[in-house]
């Protein structure tokens, strides 16, 4: 049994224009330890996808689907239930630590009021743990900084706490919504490395949310890259990243800025995420694909498994063979 | 924090200043005096009142000397009401208007907030519907309005409460005044308080306490109520002084011995001294209230200390 | 009260926008408001109500201080012609009510164009001429801000004595703050154009670019904070006629009928109802031209 087995989760919101799937069937696994990326541009579904797990979505989001965690499952629990998996076995890092710590209050009481509320502890064991997480992430000066607010902090500082905060009851999965996208470069290499070191650390499993799948190089061992709230292409980071299987993640890779391709212009993908209320008939890719067919103008491309558990939704035959 | 405060409480003193030097001059240069429309007096009688209340001396003098008398807490006597001083006056009146209006205060802040609240966590339903458009009659209903209506509904046809007076300020002679003077701002306190807990229920720091795992109960206290209480504190000012003014109405339609009262008089009977004074008076309670709203808002948001 | 510091602001942010994206600004806003049905709906109200008070009276067979002794405190009734009853003088309720409508919206208009007419020139002033003369003209508005305004309207009167026409001037003295605040923003982003600077340089004199160049180009923002203040103004005279300290007997405005009416309504409740209504139906509407002019201006949701 994986730790986290996910079976066609499907995200609906219902909006005055109409019903708008943010995601649609999506199918993962992970097991204990391993990191997943999720990769895909803004509106692709990847943060939806962690706010369903979470129990996170907006009031008009409607959840179908699986979502196993240690066979138990997660999606549409009641209130009760789920505060008893969040930061105890779930927990989760957001993108913005600007605005997702609480302004009004000190750092130091909220992270311990996590251990508080789910540990039992006293005030005073909490505050011992707190200070002791907060040197796990590298706080320097991490007693003092207990009785600070958040405008104090710097950005970089600000997400180690968040990610202190994440990890304070050891859970087993850690979801990373686009941690580092808001930071400084110099900092995002800081926190991503801070992040792999905590991972084997606390044998904590992640979930990578990303736009960059440079990010995802360093750290995943698996990769899911959505298009418009599908899969478009899913399995190892290496088979990704050296064979991609869909122009997708072709048009990904290639925007990868490299140090070794000096004066050349970066290329992009041309085009913009379809909207998702008016999704054109076949693949949802195919606007901006350069191995468009009539074909994908007709039919929406199926999810089909090859090679070593590699799973790709594309007509062309390109590369299926592997290698460059 | 303590130098703030003082910083703050010193930044009052100027506006005070300006308050008492504009009303004052005002009065001065106001075509005619107050005891020209009482009977016609012969001359010498005129100028030998005139002589008591200091009216005959150069007006530069006159500034400084009841500047100097305001330093000390005088505020002259009356210039109608002969045998009282203003001090006297408003020792009267003081304590009728202090008990009623801290009540209505009080009430209205924490009515307004709990309900604000409420039709905010219970968004879009029914009871939303009916908070809010109740609230939005009261915020365009006078008082003037609204307290001839409750005097007829709960005093003269259900006959539950008196129609008026004071008695010593027994709870039931409190009532009804205490509504008509604080309707409107419960209505305006909910509309602000549920227009900010919605946008604080939907910031990203609520988000991260609920991905924590904590119970709605915690979130809701801990985590929303400070920043969403925010707006509230910030229209606290406006509305002691909307309180205040409103006194004057309600304590003449109730026939409260209170302050409002003494002013309308005041302002009826061209009763110079006494209106300046209150006007001074009022004038201060508010400035002075303002910069403890000043003060309780920075202890709120930790981002505008010091 | 509080809608209005709501509508300030959205002026001051429609203003800023207008820096921006020009006068086509103004024709989206106008067909945001048509569409807006409560505002709409309101305005037609508030135009009936103005012709009814304006030229109502005509339908009634009496004058507002004809008083008839026979007929004090006369329920309403169609045959005797008295349709909203009599007062305790026998006067007709009908035209009283009206014609206390006439002074009250009056008032309210011309208080509303004295605070505006204030607020222009002490922005603008302030705006155009800036540095320390702006420094100290800010500083003097914020000291008036802390000023509970009401007793110093009493103040006024208490001084100056008591007519309709020192009344109206007594309240738009004191209402122009907002006003002030909202033209200086919009006079210090005018005050770097092309043409301002031409006529500096020209030699124009200060006084003559304030009032020929800057207060024309400020004067659509102008207009329409000047409608959101007609509800406020009419509040506060009806708060002095209430107090006895607006308008004078015979004359009257609602502020002055709720108060007699709220004096006799144990007997003769219609004294106090049909003012009231016209009042209160009145605000209303303001109200609601006011949320729209508010939304279609800056449509944001609230």
């Amino acid at each position: 049994m994986s730790l986290l087995d996910v079976k066609d989760l499907r995200v609906e919101f219902s909006t005055p224009e109409g019903s708008v799937t943010a995601v649609n069937d999506l199918t993962f696994s992970l097991e204990a330890g391993q990191t997943l990326g999720i990769v895909g541009e803004s509106g692709s579904g990847k943060s939806q996808t962690a706010f369903a797990l979470m129990g996170l979505l907006a009031k008009n989001g409607i959840i179908s689907g699986e979502a196993l965690f240690n066979g138990q499952q997660v999606l549409n629990l009641p209130e009760q239930q789920l505060n008893a998996i969040r930061a105890e076995k779930i927990s989760m890092i957001f993108q913005d630590p600007m605005t997702s710590l609480n302004p009004y209050m000190k750092v130091g009481e909220q992270l311990k009021e996590v251990l508080r509320l789910h540990k039992g502890m006293s005030n005073r064991e909490a505050h011992v743990e707190a200070v002791r997480m907060l040197d796990a992430v590298k706080m320097p000066e991490a007693e003092k900084r207990m009785a600070m607010y958040p405008h104090e902090f710097s950005g970089g500082m600000r997400q180690r706490v968040m990610i202190a905060m994440a990890l304070l009851c050891k859970p087993q999965l850690l979801i990373a919504d686009e941690p580092t996208t808001a930071l400084d470069v110099t900092v995002q290499a800081q926190i991503m490395t801070l992040l792999n070191e905590l991972k084997s650390e606390f044998n904590t499993a992640i979930i990578m949310i990303t736009h960059d799948l440079g990010v995802v190089a360093g750290i995943c061992d698996k990769v899911l890259v959505m298009y418009a709230g599908r899969t478009m292409e899913y399995g190892s980071a290496k088979d990704v990243f050296y064979r991609p299987s869909h122009p997708y993640t072709e048009g990904l890779l290639k925007a990868i800025p490299r140090l070794d391709t000096e004066g050349e212009i970066l290329p992009t993908i041309p085009g913009n995420p379809p909207n998702l209320l008016k999704l054109p008939q076949g693949c949802p890719f195919q606007e901006r694909c350069h191995r468009v067919s009539d074909h994908c103008r007709q039919h929406t491309p199926e999810l089909s498994t090859f090679g070593d558990q590699r799973q790709r939704a594309c007509h062309d035959n390109f590369h299926l063979s592997g290698g460059q | 924090m303590i130098k703030f405060i003082l910083k703050r409480m010193l930044e009052a003193i100027p506006t005070l200043l300006v308050l008492i030097t504009i009303t004052f001059f005002m009065m001065r240069f106001a075509p005619g005096s107050p005891f020209s429309g009482e009977r016609s007096l012969p001359p010498e009688v005129l100028a030998n009142i005139e002589a008591k209340y200091g009216l005959d001396k150069p007006v530069l003098e006159q500034y400084f000397s009841y500047l100097g008398s305001l330093a000390q807490g005088d505020l002259g006597p009356s210039f109608k009401y002969k045998d009282y001083t203003v001090n006297e006056l408003v020792a009267q009146a003081l304590p009728v208007s202090a008990k009623i209006g801290s009540i209505a205060f009080i009430f209205t802040v924490l009515m307004g907030v709990s309900v604000g609240t409420l039709a905010a966590l219970k968004q879009n339903t029914w009871m939303d519907f009916s908070i809010m458009s109740t609230a939005m009659a009261g915020v365009v209903m006078p008082s003037f309005v609204l307290a001839p209506t409750l005097v007829y509904i709960f005093a003269i046809k259900l006959q539950w409460l008196p129609a008026g007076g004071w008695n010593g300020g027994q709870l039931q002679y409190i009532i009804l005044p205490m509504l008509g003077m604080s309707l409107l701002y419960v209505a305006s306190f909910a509309r602000i308080m549920r227009g900010s807990m919605i946008e604080v229920l939907s910031s990203n720091f609520i988000r991260t306490a609920k991905a924590k795992g904590l119970p709605y109960r915690h979130i809701i206290l801990r985590h929303a109520l400070r920043p969403a209480l925010l707006p509230v504190v910030s229209y606290m000012g406006p509305a002691f002084v909307g309180i205040i003014t409103g006194s004057v109405v309600i304590e003449t339609i109730f026939g409260l011995p209170g302050f409002g009262k003494l002013f309308v008089n005041g302002a009826l009977n061209r009763d110079y001294s006494l209106v300046l004074g209150l006007t001074i008076l009022i004038g201060s309670f508010t400035i002075i209230f303002n910069a403890i709203v000043d003060i309780l808002y920075a202890f709120i948001d930790p981002k505008i200390r010091y | 009260m509080l809608d209005n510091k709501q509508n300030s602001e959205a002026l001051s942010e429609f203003a800023d926008k207008l820096e921006i994206e020009g006068r086509s600004l103004w024709q989206d806003a106008r067909m945001r408001f048509m569409r807006n049905r409560a505002a709409m709906v309101s305005l037609g109200i508030l135009v009936f109500i103005t012709l009814l008070v304006a030229f109502g009276s005509h339908l009634s067979e009496f004058a507002f201080d004809d008083t008839d002794w026979g007929a004090m405190h006369h329920a309403p009734s169609i045959e005797s012609g008295h349709y909203f009853g009599t007062d305790s003088l026998g006067r007709d309720m009908f035209v009283r009510t009206l014609l206390g409508g006439q002074i009250s919206l009056l008032v309210g208009v011309m208080g509303a164009f004295v605070a505006v007419l204030i607020g222009t020139l002490y922005g603008a002033t302030s705006g155009f001429l800036g540095g320390t003369v702006d420094r100290v003209m800010m500083r003097l508005l914020e000291i008036l801000y802390g000023i509970p305004f009401m007793f110093f309207v009493i103040l006024l009167v208490t001084f100056f004595g008591r007519n309709i026409f020192l009344v109206f001037v007594a309240i738009g003295a004191v209402s122009w703050l907002d006003m002030a605040r909202i033209v200086r923003g919009q006079t210090l982003s005018l005050k770097n154009k092309e043409f301002i600077e031409a006529a500096e340089v020209c030699g124009v004199s200060k006084w003559k670019i304030i009032t020929r160049h800057i207060v024309p180009n400020v004067l659509g923002i102008v207009a329409v904070y000047a409608t959101l203040l007609v509800p406020q103004m009419i509040l506060t005279e009806s708060f002095l006629s209430f107090l006895g300290l607006g308008v004078q007997e015979p004359m009257t405005s609602w502020g002055a009928l709720l108060q007699d009416g709220s004096q006799t309504m144990e007997i003769a409740i219609w004294q106090l109802l049909y003012p009231a209504a016209f009042m209160v139906v009145t605000l209303f509407s303001f109200n609601y031209v006011g949320d729209g002019l508010r939304d279609a201006l800056d449509p944001k949701d609230r």
